[in-house]
């Protein structure tokens, strides 16, 4: 009784996967090249790019350090975004609904503006350390996606489970941690994840606020390709490709990716 | 009961509320509210949503603070207690199970917060989920049972703890009729084994009147009668209670001649009565007859007795027929009998039976 899908529904589908896995088998492919220059296909095999991108400091410094802010954004990020969220679905009778806009109101303004606003604030204004600076940037970039996206698992979120627990005798701080949390656990690792990827990837923000010293691994992609046309770019994207599948896992299976099943 | 000995004294508390005033902003809810819940009773708060009902509920919880009042529960004060320390047993209209937690944590888990050794709660929380007939389920988790186990699993979460006072927040309107009753049944069967004290709220006139020692009729923040299903369905005090238990006509009258205990008193339109002070109480000399349509016979035989009427569209209930009817004293709906059924146009007279009729003070 199933009814077969028309060619060209088939072929549009095919398409899709085309422009979504197409680039990443190019990159992929032109980062085993065994030329001094980019490539595609690649001609010869060989690991050296990925071996010298470990040669070049850089590199090797960025790494770190976009890691650090990723997991740190992203940290600080839950633990305002985590009470926020809820006091918006806990107490939305008594909110005006302009609040629950302002928490969007991240996502639509540019990245851009908001690094060099933080340029100009934070980083010149207040004069804060690179890393601060750059810290404090990401979290703002991060935290709307962490609001929304638990917000939304709280809104599904019966309240009159929460009172239930207090009713039994459960405090309702440790009620929140027992009761609730648990059960929007799916909208906390979907944010971790968007949040951690938003954080890992950034250019915009992060353009403004880097400095001497300090800067990020896409700051520094951005660099190496204004000097130089190797394949050592196309290495660094898989394996920045690879460490956000990392996490992902890892996430995944400490927490539970079950979010995607629901 | 064996394992409520120990706590015999502790689960049969009397619930004292005087002058509950509450808000919503600055709207008023509830106002002046005072009621009495003796000790083992099981009284329902009766009411159309908005009524103030789940107000009070919440109050006596601690999900919600007055304005003035106080709660009292047993001798204990209540009213500043914050809603954890309060020892009472809620039971949600939508269950409100743990959707994380398995059947037996859903039952364990007043008890682990009272700080209840492990073995010693796993063996109370088996043994009230076997009086709700529930052993077989306890590793389920909640999303994997019907509407009616869970709101067992619900009960007996919340009959584990054995609180000195049970509240249900309408706990059957999620539930499907036949369960329902059943339910009911069921509810009241444990509450009085455990001798609760309990408060129950529901919009159902049926289950509050066939579940509780007495009912508190609410309207508009406040209680408008307070008293046992019998009284409350046969002699209500007021117009309201009145047409809330299906007193659907209300006749003013004046009261024309008085022959010692007999009043004959005169509807609009000059049709008379005379009923007995004896039966009614005294008889002002202006009043409102409320009867329900069993108590309007509609007759077209010879005689003058009754309220003259136009009859109205006609329907079948059954046993009877049912007449809308336009008289002197107003819209009216009277039952005739089956034998005799009367075109809709035509005229007939409406006479009270006074075994069926109640005395309104008010106007």
């Amino acid at each position: 009784m199933t009814t077969r899908p028309s060619p060209a529904l088939i072929a549009i589908a095919a398409l899709v996967y085309v422009f979504l896995v197409g680039p990443l088998v190019i990159v992929i492919g032109a980062s085993l090249s065994d030329t001094t220059y980019l490539t595609f296909p690649p001609q010869g095999l060989s690991l050296r790019w990925f071996e010298n991108i470990f040669e070049i400091t850089a590199f090797r410094r960025t790494i770190v350090t976009s890691l650090q802010l990723a997991f740190l954004a992203t940290g600080l990020a839950l633990l305002i975004g985590i009470p926020a969220a809820y006091a918006l679905n806990r107490y939305r009778i008594q909110l005006p609904s302009w609040l629950s806009t302002v928490f969007v109101l991240p996502i639509l303004v540019p990245e851009i503006v908001l690094g060099f606003s933080l340029l100009k604030s934070v980083a010149v204004g207040a004069s804060f350390p690179i890393f601060v600076s750059l810290l404090i940037g990401h979290t703002l970039l991060v935290l709307p996606y962490c609001v929304r996206v638990i917000s939304a698992s709280l809104a599904s979120f019966d309240f009159s489970i929460e009172e239930a627990a207090i009713s039994l005798g459960s405090p309702p701080a440790r009620t929140f941690f027992t009761i609730v949390l648990p059960n929007v656990r799916a909208g906390v690792i979907a944010a971790f994840i968007l949040a951690f990827i938003t954080s890992i990837n950034d250019v915009s923000t992060s353009l403004f606020l880097t400095g001497p010293g300090i800067s990020t691994l896409p700051i520094q992609i951005l660099a190496h390709v204004e000097q130089f046309f190797d394949p050592t770019i196309a290495s660094v994207s898989v394996l920045l490709m690879f460490l956000t599948v990392a996490v992902m896992a890892i996430v995944e299976r400490t927490l539970g990716l079950t979010f995607l099943a629901k | 009961m064996n394992g409520g000995q120990t706590n015999d004294n502790r689960m049969t508390q009397a619930l004292d509320i005087t002058d509950l005033t509450a808000h919503y902003g600055s709207t008023k809810v509830l106002e002046d509210l005072s009621l009495s819940v003796g000790a083992g009773e099981l009284v329902s708060l009766l009411g159309a949503s908005g009524c103030g009902k789940t107000t009070t509920l919440r109050l006596i919880a601690g999900f919600l603070e007055p304005t003035k009042g106080a709660i009292r529960l047993g001798g204990r004060d209540l009213t500043r207690l914050p809603a954890h320390k309060r020892d009472i047993g809620l039971v949600f209209q939508n269950y409100a199970l743990f959707p994380h937690l398995s059947v037996l944590d859903n039952v364990a888990f007043g008890l682990k917060q009272r700080g209840v050794a492990s073995a010693e709660r796993e063996k109370r929380a088996r043994a009230m989920l076997e009086r709700v007939g529930l052993s077989p389920l306890a590793d389920r988790l909640p999303g994997a049972l019907s509407g009616g186990q869970k709101q067992r699993v619900a009960l007996a979460r919340a009959l584990v703890i054995e609180p000195p006072l049970l509240m249900f927040d309408e706990p059957l309107s999620n539930l499907d009729a036949k369960l329902r009753v059943d339910m009911r049944v069921e509810i009241r069967q444990l509450q009085r084994a455990n001798g609760t004290t309990s408060v129950y709220v529901t919009h159902d006139q049926e289950e509050a009147f066939s579940i509780s020692d007495r009912v508190a009729i609410m309207n508009a923040g406040r209680i408008m009668q307070f008293d046992t299903p019998e009284v409350l369905y046969q002699r209500p005090a007021n117009a309201f209670v009145a047409r809330f238990v299906g007193f659907e006509n209300l006749i003013p009258m004046r009261a024309v001649a008085r022959d010692g205990e007999t009043v004959t008193a005169e509807a609009a339109g000059g049709a008379r009565l005379s009923l007995s002070q004896e039966r009614f109480g005294a008889i002002p000399d202006a009043f409102t007859l409320a009867t329900r349509p069993d108590g309007l016979a509609v007759t077209s035989g010879p005689g003058t007795d009754g309220i003259p009427a136009t009859l109205g569209l006609r329907t079948y209930l059954g046993r009877a027929y049912q007449y809308q009817c336009e008289t002197a004293a107003g819209h009216l709906v009277a039952n005739g009998a089956l034998s005799t059924p009367l075109e809709p146009g035509g005229t007939a007279r409406l006479v009270p039976v006074p075994d069926q009729c109640c005395v309104l003070l008010e106007v």
